[in-house]
């Protein structure tokens, strides 16, 4: 069972705005889930040693170049942005 | 028969023998879904124009006289997490309700580039967390069979869509069964590649080392020809592994095929049991030998998955920030946010429905302090574990056969406020994730009105197999 506190510290974590009738459903929801994935903690995994997805698998680079998109595409995705200045995203201040 | 009952071959061949134009079948499939979508809510949005543009070069071809390929004019519904250009891709969820793709997906390049015919974006679980679809932001999809039902989840709207003939086939993507069992749950074909197979370029992402975008059919047939076409390498996604297709003749004599023990167990309804058993049994007198085998540790598949996924989740989505793109409480008028902190915490909360919230918890809860080594790194060991389990079952049969579900599809609010028992209905999919294997649904009965699933899975790779044992499956 998880406490209220972890479920306030995993939602600032997570940076997940909850109301306190929130918080205590998913402290419900959150307890029973954890409940049966415990049963994880019983299994045998001293032969593993590595957790390597495919150890026979390399790494696919490509060459570090920017891709030019057209001004239509960049459009789009500044047009995206919920708040902007001329071309540029704006953020809040952080101080 | 209407034009809209055809699998993709015999629409194929209609349109090749001018029995009726891409033009007239565009217009027989958008009339239908305009009639039957308010009952079944498959569609969250339509693309009429793109499909009249595309139906029209294909009739164009066909009048010049030309050749037109197999998905030429056929029409097809996409999963509304796989971004279309100049369209809204929303992934089901209140954050993305806005969003229009500035690109397509690789899977879109390929289906335009055969003039395929996209009808509309089908309804999911918000980002795809879910086996009801009863998650989406806009609301449910019914089972075309049963509307008091799911049509499972989370690619719901694209199973419903082929099951109540709105659409000839379409996508979907599977990151723990999200193909299979809505396919189960709908009495069509469900296909979900290997991991590596098919490209992820343009899928919004939910967990990256499992994610698959896969067909959803009429027939096995129809799932080899979408397959052929969507996969294959793609520069813009590394983790595609160069193959083949392979379309090599599978002798039944020489097939070998497991049963593996721990699916059929305790809370597998009698009657699923059943009609899969009698399935197998079928394809044994035809001549493949059935080998009884185990996958021992199967019992911690799900909680395995529950871990994983959830973690890479929460990565994923930190992209949502109320900052970058997507709902933000900047432009709430009323209630701007307070400072970014403010703007983080409250585009979240607002833009976000209770799974995934959910999720995103479970897996920042995982991997923090304290607890990454109990949860995230022990999940990860036991994923090799299970790995290893079906190793060593293919170095002994060529592919194994269960049931793709416990049950056939439950009601509508059975189980949405019991999240745990909303996880079960993924028991039998989700190790075929953690593997990154392979694995298909065919519908071998029904119980009363209700579709039944049979699940074949195969080595990495080996697509061929399956949809070759699927096509003896469907011929028997």
């Amino acid at each position: 069972m998880i406490s209220e506190k972890d479920v306030n510290h995993i939602a600032g974590l997570a940076r997940l705005g909850l109301t306190s009738s929130e918080v205590k459903k998913f402290q419900k929801d959150l307890s029973s889930i954890l409940g049966y994935i415990e049963k994880l903690k019983k299994a045998n995994v001293k032969t593993v040693r590595n957790i390597d997805q495919s150890p026979s698998l390399k790494n696919v680079m490509r060459d570090d170049v920017a891709v030019k998109q057209s001004e239509d595409v960049t459009n789009k995705i500044i047009g995206l942005m919920p708040d902007t200045k001329e071309r540029f995203l704006k953020v809040k201040s952080i101080f | 028969m209407n034009l809209t009952d055809f699998t993709i071959t015999q629409t194929h061949n209609g349109l090749k023998k001018k029995e009726f134009s891409a033009t007239e079948l565009c217009e027989a499939y958008l009339d239908k879904i305009q009639k039957d979508n308010k009952n079944i809510f498959a569609f969250l949005a339509l693309t009429e124009d793109l499909a009249r543009e595309q139906a029209q070069k294909t009739d164009e071809v066909i009048s010049r006289g030309g050749n037109i390929s197999l998905l030429s004019g056929v029409p097809c519904a996409i999963k509304d997490n796989i971004l279309i250009r100049d369209f809204i891709c929303t992934a089901g969820s209140k954050i993305l309700e806005n969003y229009v793709s500035p690109y397509d997906a690789t899977v879109i390049k390929k289906l335009k580039s055969q003039q395929a015919v996209i009808l509309g974006k089908t309804n999911l679980d918000e980002f795809a967390m879910g086996a009801s679809t009863e998650n989406s932001a806009f609301g449910p999809t019914r089972n075309p069979y049963d509307l008091e039902r799911v049509p499972g989840g989370s690619s719901g709207g694209s199973a419903a869509a082929v099951a109540a003939n709105l659409a000839c086939y379409s996508l979907g993507s599977d990151t723990g069964g999200s193909v299979r069992q809505p396919a189960a749950f709908c009495g069509v074909v469900g296909l979900k590649p290997s991991y590596g197979s098919v490209s992820r370029y343009g899928l919004v992402s939910f967990a990256s080392s499992m994610d698959q975008i896969g067909p959803i059919t009429k027939t096995v047939k129809d799932c080899r020809i979408v397959f052929d076409v969507i996969r294959g390498e793609d520069e813009l996604d590394s983790t595609v592994v160069p193959t083949k297709i392979n379309n090599e003749k599978l002798e039944l004599k020489n097939l070998r095929i497991g049963i593996p023990r721990e699916y059929f167990v305790k809370g597998v309804d009698p009657e699923v049991e059943r009609i899969v058993r009698e399935a197998i049994k079928k394809i044994e007198s035809a001549g493949a030998k059935i080998k009884e085998i185990s996958l021992p540790h199967s019992e911690y598949a799900l909680s395995c998955y529950y871990i994983i996924v959830p973690s890479e989740a929460s990565a994923n989505l930190a992209r949502y920030d109320g900052i970058k793109y997507g709902y933000s409480v900047v432009k709430d008028a009323e209630n701007p946010g307070n400072g970014l902190l403010g703007i983080y915490l409250q585009s979240r909360e607002k833009g976000f429905g209770d799974e995934v919230r959910r999720r995103i918890m479970l897996g920042t809860y995982a991997l923090s302090a304290g607890y990454y080594e109990a949860y995230y790194l022990q999940a990860q060991k036991v994923r090799q574990l299970i790995k290893k389990d079906f190793d060593k079952a293919f170095s002994a049969v060529d592919v194994l056969l269960t049931p793709t579900t416990p049950t056939p599809a439950f009601k509508i609010g059975e189980k949405i406020e019991d999240p745990l028992s909303m996880y079960l209905s993924d028991i039998f999919t989700s190790a075929v994730n953690l593997a990154g294997l392979p694995a298909i649904s065919i519908p071998v009965g029904k119980i009363g009105n209700l579709p039944v699933g049979l699940q074949i899975i195969g080595g990495p790779f080996e697509e061929n197999k399956i949809l070759s044992v699927g096509e003896i499956l469907e011929q028997l």
